[in-house]
């Protein structure tokens, strides 16, 4: 039913939908993602007022080599639905949605410390979970799980600060 | 860790100088249980600008379950929110089991959910105790930790430990519920029914607590929607989605229980509602060992459960298939699944992505107290210092959940 109301609705923007264990899939076009979720947050039919996670998986195998995985929840109607864009190298990248769903913006900077996926029209990206100077993207596959970091200099909030002071 | 970029551009500031101070609150605080860092931009003691850095506690949990089979990942979700790790327990098995397409036999169903709440109540009363600690009110502390020993006491019965249960298994659970479960249960429920009755007649209409709890740390509710959060948070701001009852699992469609919502979505609402859930939690609780059923803990499933100790030392085909199990792993169907379930926190959910192998290709936990604390600077804003210490308290941030 949902999946229905969504092919018929959204057309070329999907590439693939698909229903599987109780739970709807759609996997949409990189370029018109933001106005893909934009109606599903706003239309009333959809009504995905909660963006309940964001995140990625890595196939290296698959060209292209990420797929940034929404799971969007309607409080309002009860529906559920699972959004896939698929990005790879040499710069993955999708766009922000933290215009749509405030809960976008930490768990964006997550994504993208974890594997590197940017996201174009965030406010603030930066490392959330890792340190600054962390080197790499631990979630990716080609990231060793026992690989070393190199050592970072001692700061000292007055000698060596890691920011500026005014 | 570098600062946001919008740091530079004031809030309002009062100082006739124009100056804020700029102060870090933590990694390591005494008001603030767990490691977190509040970058603060201050006027006075007015917080104009408020930058909060988590992942002190990052050990690597996704990583970690990519490299062992599905069983060894049991125990990494017990540290999650190590508050209440049956929950996180009962959500990754949960997830595993719809990959497998099985469900977990009648009795085991009733024994996760009498443990989740068990759990809930000890997690809620760390919440609020240690919440109540840190605003002063020690008694409250100390009673409430009373209060959770008794649930520990509990959770050892059943399980075997006090922290780190690892008790739920795909397509069961690893040990059998007591035979004196009832006069345990009774015995804790006999403790705790008088402490909350001393900790509400102390909190609730306390002129102190009021002070520093009403109309602190508000988020309504179309804005805590859009922030993502979920259980208390949410229904303190007067929403009523629990999704025990929204999307239910395990057998929690078979009892009666109510969904406590606040109306503000400030801190008091929250403990509020955080303490009527407790109550909630009993009945249910209570209703459960009312109508437990007998039968197996554990599928008879030899893909999936490890055979009895009896058949592995005295069958060879009990041996193989134990070996099996242990050294490859369970054989989960490729494909994704999203799990959720109401942790003390929120939704909890698991979204994990086999590729058909004995070992998990992607684990993801959706983690509720991360957004809690995502949405915390906006509840600060504009707040006091000491007015942090009691929001935090009522995020319940437990750093195993939102660093992972």
């Amino acid at each position: 039913m949902l999946l229905d109301q969504l092919k018929e609705r959204f057309g070329a923007d999907l590439v693939a939908a698909e229903s599987a264990r109780d739970e709807e899939t759609i996997v949409i076009v990189r370029e018109r993602a933001l106005e893909v979720m934009r109606a599903l947050r706003d239309e009333e039919a959809f009504a995905f007022d909660f963006l309940a996670d964001l995140t990625a998986v890595d196939w290296p195998a698959r060209t292209p080599r990420f797929d940034v995985v929404y799971h969007l929840h309607s409080i309002k109607r009860g529906h559920r639905l699972r959004v896939k864009v698929a990005t790879g190298e040499p710069e993955p990248s999708v766009t922000s949605v933290t215009e749509l769903w405030k809960s976008a913006d930490w768990f964006e900077r997550e994504c993208y410390d974890m594997f590197g996926i940017h996201f174009e029209g965030h406010p603030d990206l930066r490392r959330i979970l890792m340190y600054d100077s962390f080197e790499g993207h631990p979630l990716r596959k080609d990231y060793p799980v026992n690989r070393r970091q190199p050592m970072i200099p001692e700061t000292d909030p007055i000698l060596n600060p890691l920011r500026p002071s005014r | 860790m570098a600062l946001p970029a919008r740091w530079s551009k004031n809030a309002e500031v009062t100082d006739s100088t124009g100056e804020t101070m700029e102060i870090q609150m933590g990694p390591s605080h005494p008001a603030s249980h767990g490691t977190i860092k509040f970058n603060l931009k201050l006027d006075g003691e007015q917080i104009v600008d408020c930058d909060i850095e988590v992942g002190y506690l990052h050990r690597g949990f996704e990583k970690m379950c990519e490299q062992g089979t599905w069983t060894q990942c049991f125990p990494y979700t017990d540290r999650l929110n190590y508050a209440s790790p049956c929950i996180n327990n009962v959500g990754f098995a949960l997830a595993v089991e719809r990959l497998l397409g099985v469900t977990a036999p009648e009795r085991c169903q009733y024994a996760r959910v009498i443990m989740s709440e068990v759990h809930r109540l000890a997690d809620h009363l760390t919440c609020l105790g240690m919440a109540a600690g840190e605003l002063g009110a020690q008694s409250v502390m100390f009673y409430m930790m009373e209060a959770r020993e008794f649930l520990y006491d509990l959770v050892e019965a059943v399980t075997g430990a006090r922290l780190t249960v690892t008790w739920c298994r795909a397509g069961g659970i690893a040990r059998d519920l007591p035979a004196d479960l009832d006069a345990r249960i009774a015995l804790a429920f006999s403790h705790l029914d008088g402490i909350l009755s001393d900790c509400d007649k102390l909190l609730s209409r306390n002129r102190v607590f009021i002070d520093r709890m009403a109309d602190i740390g508000v988020m309504a509710a179309d804005e805590a929607i859009s922030y993502g959060l979920s259980g208390p948070l949410l229904r303190a701001a007067g929403v009523a989605y629990d999704v025990r009852k929204a999307h239910p699992y395990l057998v929690y469609d078979r009892f009666e229980f109510e969904i406590p919502t606040g109306e503000k979505g400030d801190n008091y609402d929250r403990f509020n509602v955080r303490f009527q859930e407790m109550y909630q939690s009993k009945r249910i609780i209570e209703q459960a060992m009312r109508s437990l059923p007998e039968g197996p803990i554990a599928l008879d499933d030899p893909r999936i459960v490890l055979p009895s100790k009896e058949r592995v030392y005295n069958s060879i085909e009990g041996l193989m298939n134990h070996f099996k199990l242990i050294m490859e792993g369970i054989k989960v169907p490729a494909g994704e699944v999203y799990q959720s379930v109401e942790g003390s926190n929120g939704e909890l959910g698991f979204y994990v992505v086999s590729d058909g192998s004995g070992r998990p290709y992607r684990v993801r936990v959706r983690p509720p107290c991360f957004l809690g604390m995502g949405a915390l600077s906006r509840m600060l804003v504009g707040h006091m210092i000491a007015d942090i210490v009691a929001t935090f308290g009522m995020i319940n941030m437990i750093g195993g959940e939102c660093d992972r």
